[in-house]
Parts: structure tokens; C-alpha cells; sequence
């Protein structure tokens, strides 16, 4: 699997699929970019469960926090991590416990960890690294376009008018992949000239 | 599903836009509104604290403006775009946010004479200080390099005598010294030049140009090309700190690769105030739309133009990098083989008061203070344009006294040389 860049269609599948999202590392803090995709990806319907031990005792947005992904006792289709590299193995581990075991591991903007990424593959997970999920469905909605940002699709069928809660038709023609070809190129430089210097 | 990528055209007409969600209407609606309603507190809080997509304001956003912002950046191969009242306030908003006080930024000394007053007088006032180099000896940019320096500029086809930039050497140089290279694509758009495929962090445009297309419409428009790492040396704060208007978000932790178009327009555009109109955002991006059509046509009647003036008697040079005996020519085969943009300069043996003569001789050619229009524009930017420089800043830029500058439109090319042909021998 290729992770400097992903097909939209693998994207759209995964959040066309998922329903059940843990998010380590989500913040009650409403500045925090963890906070706004916890919340978008709540109002767009998803099943939201706000997982930080720090903030066990409190809730996100009605969700009480949990302390672990071995507390949520069900069955999690997608585990977001909101934490930075050096975090992720211990969570990625905890994560090859679950039974059943998540669908999906989606790191954030930012996140890499190639090893994590492809221990969780053998196991038959699906990963994202370093891409927003609230980005990536406002950009394949193209809801994101109200911000002028390229959502790299195109589609000449009328869109319904988007209302509280609802899910957003992810099915637009995709011009190309996830992001642009300067972004991606840039981004894999980036990628190897930190492995190069690790 | 095949994640096919459409071609420059198709991208022209349809990237950003789609059939209206109320009305079906497939023309994007023209949004004449200041504001939009909020469908609860909730909503409102987190559209003002950029937590969901949506609009509050327009001078923030604006649903018909999108689809053009959108537009851009797919046919620039950017990342977002904000589009703002004009290219002079593209350029203010792009300044606003990577320069603080007491910094400098390079730019090439060929530019619009508009951008070297804005650079050397406005700028200065707000303490942002301009360091020219000459984009005929790329080495002078990295000479330039200091500590203070934040950005490189320049433009991919130079006003006014339609010169080519060496993008990719310029690009280097600013890799080097860790700036972003902000590119002026506005005569060559990105049908004849991708300056991001070239290696430009930031390109902007003046919308009123080519792009809108019909000398009807001022507008502008700044690209993210998605490419720069605002967080490294702390260089840039406005995107890698907390930002106070925004309760403490990080613009660039937040927002990825599209960071610097939300910086634009959340603080830059919200706070300057330079909002594009709707309805010029409509003509704007209907211009687009024709865009690969009109370039090619405006860039095919340039060369013949150029080809028969250069075959004059009376004409002592042509300036222009379609042809083949031209300094810029291997550069201009380079970066823009499908044509060399459709401005370019002449000079006449007779002079300035021949230059004078043809300009009011001709009855075909408008004689005015604009280019990129459909229709064939001719100037003296000695007078006019560059006026305000001094001679040697003017010869430099390449409006010396005996120049004329033409910008040749999409009539019939018969028609065009036959104009100039009456009135040199007028």
C-alpha cells in the first residue's frame, strides 16, 4: 500500500463504511483540531466515542470520554489517532487485541508511521496516515469548496441541500487522487528526507 | 472507480461548480447577498470558529466566488484559492501574511509598474522592505538572500515586454534559503504555464487579465500550491502559532496543505476587507470557461503580430519571446510551448513621437491602461503604466521612451496587422 498518496476510491470507501469511530486523543478543547473533526464527523452521523484518560469522568459534545480502546466494549469500525508518531505503536498494539478487530486505523495530518502501518495491514486493517477525515469528506462531498479549497472532483448531478446530521453523497468523478501532484510530490520528499536523516 | 484526471478544458468548465442544490439551476447563481442565515446558535459558533464548512459573511466567503476560487486552483494545480477585489490586493493579502515588520522579500526588478509602486512605496510604509534582483541573472536573487528575507516574487511572463522568468532556477534559490516563491501568473494563465509544476509555492493572479477574459471585471486571486512547510524556524508565525483572533488555533497544524489559503482568507481578507464582488466573480469565472479557446487564440494572433512588425521598415525591434531570434525564446519554449502569452513590446525607428503617433494613428487597437482583454489594446507605458518610475528604473523594466506596448486581442489576425500597417504609414 502506498501511503504518500491515496486513490479518493479507497478514501470513499472507508468513509462511505465505517459507522463506529474512536478517537484517541480528542480534546474538550474547542480550538483543538481534534475537537473540530470530532465534531463534524458526529454531525455528519457517525457513532463518535471520544477515547483520552486524561479526560475520563467528562464528555465531548454528549459522548463520555473513555480511558482506553479496551473499555469502549464493542465493536469499533475506525480508531482516529489524535496523537503524534512517537504515540502510536502502543495504541496500535491495543488495537491488534480488539475483538473484533477495528476495519480501519486512520492517523492524522501530520502522523506517519510506517511500522505501526504495516504491522496493522498484516493483521488485514486498512490505514490512513497523515489526511484528515474531516477534510477528506468535506473534500469528497465538496463541501469543503465554501472554503475555496480544490476538492479535486467534479459532478454534474444536482446535490441535495445538506441539513443537520445528514450524510453527504461522496460519489463525485475524482479528478486524480487525494491531493494535488505538487502537494504529494512535496510531501514524499518531506516523508524520505525524514527517514534519511532517522 | 478510475480516478481519471480530465483535461485542462473540462477542468475549465466544470471544476467548482455544479447544478445549484435549490434550484437545479446549472449557471451558477450570482449570490448578490452580504450574509447568510444560521440555522442555530451552535452553527453559528462553530462557522465563526472555523470548526464546520459554511458561510457566514461575504467578505469571507461567498458560494458564487467559490466555484471560481475553486476553478483556479484546479486548473493551477493548487491545493485552495481566495479570490479578492483585484490582483494589487492579492498581492497585499499574500504580503499581510508572511511579513512582519522590518522584514524583505526579492523581487524580480521586470514587473507591472503597478506592482513596483505598490513594492516600493506602500509596502515600505508598512515596513515590509523590497530587495530588487534581475531575473536575467538568477544568482542575483540568491545574492539578495538575507536573514530578514520571507518571500521571492516574480512574474512567470514579465509585463511589459513579455519576457520569460527562469522558474525553476528562481525556485531553487528560494528552496535554498527556505521562502516560499510567489508567482505572478497573470499574463501567461495557467493554460500556457503551471508555475507549480515549476516549483512556485504561491502563485497569484489579476483575474481582470486574462483569466476573466473581457476587460469587464477587476478581480484577483491567490494560489496555495499545497508545497511549503510554514512550521519550519518559526519564520512564519501567522501560520505556525496560536493565532489570538482565533482562540488560540494553528492555522497550519489545522488546515495541512491548504493552511496558507485559510490564513488568506480568515485573517488577511476578513480583516483588510478587499471582498470580490459576486457578480464580478460571475463574469470572472464564465470568462474562464473559454479560457483555453481565448488563450490559444490571443497567444496564435500575438505571433503572427509580432512576426510582421519584426518584417517592418519602420519598426526597429520586437520584443517578443514567440520568436525565434529572441534572448528569452529557449525559455519560452520551455515553459510555455503552447504559446508565448499574447503582451509583448515593440520600438519604433521614428522614437517616442512615433511611438506617440502610431498609438493615436490606430483605429482598431484601443489605445488604453489594460491588458488581457478579448480586445486588441495598445499602449505607451512610458507615459502611462511605468510613468511614475524614473528612466533608468523604466528602461530596466523595460518601458523605455520608444516602446510601445501591445496586447493583442482575438479578432481576426488580417484585421490586426492591417490596422497597425495603416497606422505606421499614417
Amino acid at each position: 500500500m502506498n501511503h504518500d498518496s491515496y486513490n479518493d476510491a479507497y478514501i470513499r470507501e472507508i468513509l462511505n463504511t465505517v459507522k463506529t469511530v474512536a478517537m484517541v486523543g480528542a480534546s474538550p478543547q474547542n480550538v483543538r483540531p481534534s475537537y473540530f473533526v470530532f465534531k463534524y464527523l458526529a454531525e455528519r452521523g457517525y457513532d463518535m466515542i471520544p477515547t483520552n484518560p486524561g479526560q475520563v469522568g467528562k464528555s465531548l459534545l454528549g459522548k463520555p470520554f473513555v480511558a482506553s480502546l479496551r473499555e469502549i466494549g464493542r465493536p469499533i469500525d475506525m480508531i482516529d489517532i489524535f496523537r503524534s508518531a512517537e504515540h502510536v505503536m502502543p495504541i496500535v498494539d491495543i488495537a491488534l487485541t480488539l475483538d473484533p478487530l477495528p476495519k480501519v486505523v486512520w492517523m492524522q495530518l501530520g502522523v506517519r508511521h510506517d511500522e505501526a502501518a504495516a504491522k496493522l495491514e498484516a493483521a488485514g486493517i486498512k490505514v490512513v496516515m497523515n489526511r484528515c477525515p474531516k477534510i477528506e469528506y468535506g473534500r469528497l462531498s465538496s463541501e469543503i469548496q465554501w472554503m475555496g479549497v480544490n476538492s479535486r472532483t467534479l459532478s454534474s448531478k444536482r446535490a441535495p441541500i445538506p441539513t443537520q446530521g445528514m450524510r453527504l453523497s461522496l460519489n463525485r468523478s475524482s479528478v486524480g487522487g487525494g491531493s494535488t501532484a505538487a502537494a504529494d510530490r512535496v510531501a514524499q520528499q518531506n516523508n524520505k528526507d525524514k527517514n534519511d536523516t532517522a | 472507480m478510475n480516478d481519471r484526471i480530465p483535461g485542462f478544458g473540462t477542468l475549465a468548465v466544470h471544476a467548482g461548480a455544479q447544478p445549484d442544490p435549490t434550484t437545479g439551476a446549472r449557471a451558477t447563481p450570482i449570490y448578490q447577498t452580504t450574509s447568510f442565515v444560521f440555522n442555530d446558535a451552535d452553527h453559528a459558533a462553530s462557522l465563526f470558529g472555523l470548526q464546520s464548512f459554511g458561510n457566514i459573511y461575504t467578505r469571507i466567503t461567498n458560494p458564487t466566488t467559490a466555484v471560481l476560487e475553486e476553478r483556479v486552483a484546479a486548473l493551477e494545480g493548487g491545493t485552495a484559492a481566495l479570490a479578492v477585489a483585484s490582483g494589487h490586493a492579492a498581492q497585499l493579502v499574500v504580503f499581510q501574511q508572511l511579513l512582519q515588520p522590518g522584514d524583505e522579500f526579492i523581487a524580480s526588478r521586470k514587473l507591472y509598474g503597478g506592482s513596483i509602486n505598490q513594492f516600493s512605496h506602500a509596502f515600505k510604509s508598512f515596513g515590509w522592505n523590497v530587495v530588487w534582483a534581475d531575473p536575467d541573472d538568477v544568482p542575483s536573487f540568491e545574492r539578495a538572500v538575507t536573514d530578514k528575507t520571507k518571500a521571492i516574487f516574480i512574474e512567470s511572463i514579465a509585463n511589459p515586454a513579455g519576457s520569460i522568468t527562469d522558474i525553476e532556477a528562481v525556485a531553487a534559490v528560494a528552496r535554498k534559503a527556505g521562502v516560499p516563491l510567489i508567482v505572478d501568473n497573470t499574463l501567461a494563465t495557467p493554460y500556457l504555464i503551471k508555475p507549480i509544476d515549476h516549483g512556485a509555492d504561491i502563485v497569484v493572479h489579476s483575474l481582470t487579465k486574462f483569466l476573466g477574459g473581457h476587460g469587464n471585471s477587476l478581480g484577483g486571486i491567490i494560489v496555495d500550491a499545497g508545497t511549503f512547510d510554514w512550521s519550519k524556524g518559526n519564520k512564519y508565525p501567522v501560520l505556525s502559532e496560536p493565532r489570538p483572533e482565533y482562540h488560540g488555533i494553528k492555522l497550519q497544524e489545522t488546515f495541512g496543505n491548504f493552511a496558507f489559503a485559510i490564513a488568506c482568507r480568515v485573517l488577511g481578507l476578513r480583516d483588510l476587507g478587499p471582498a470580490l464582488s459576486p457578480f464580478n466573480a460571475f463574469l470572472i469565472q464564465t470568462g474562464i470557461e473559454t479560457l483555453p479557446l481565448r488563450m490559444q487564440r490571443h497567444s496564435d494572433n500575438a505571433k503572427a503580430v509580432a512576426e510582421w512588425l519584426s518584417a517592418h521598415p519602420k519598426v526597429a525591434a520586437v520584443n517578443y519571446s514567440g520568436l525565434s531570434d529572441n534572448r528569452y525564446h529557449t525559455l519560452a519554449r520551455k515553459y510555455a510551448p503552447k504559446g508565448a502569452g499574447a503582451v509583448f513590446t515593440f520600438s519604433l525607428k521614428g522614437g517616442y513621437d512615433a511611438g506617440v503617433s502610431l498609438v493615436s494613428n490606430l483605429k482598431l487597437f484601443s489605445h488604453l491602461a489594460n491588458v488581457g482583454d478579448t480586445r486588441s489594446l495598445v499602449i505607451h507605458p512610458a507615459s502611462t503604466t511605468h510613468s511614475q518610475l524614473d528612466d533608468e528604473a523604466k528602461t530596466r523594466s523595460g518601458a523605455g521612451p520608444d516602446v510601445v506596448r501591445l496586447s493583442v486581442g482575438i479578432e481576426d489576425k488580417e484585421d490586426l496587422i492591417a490596422d497597425l500597417e495603416q497606422a505606421l504609414n499614417a
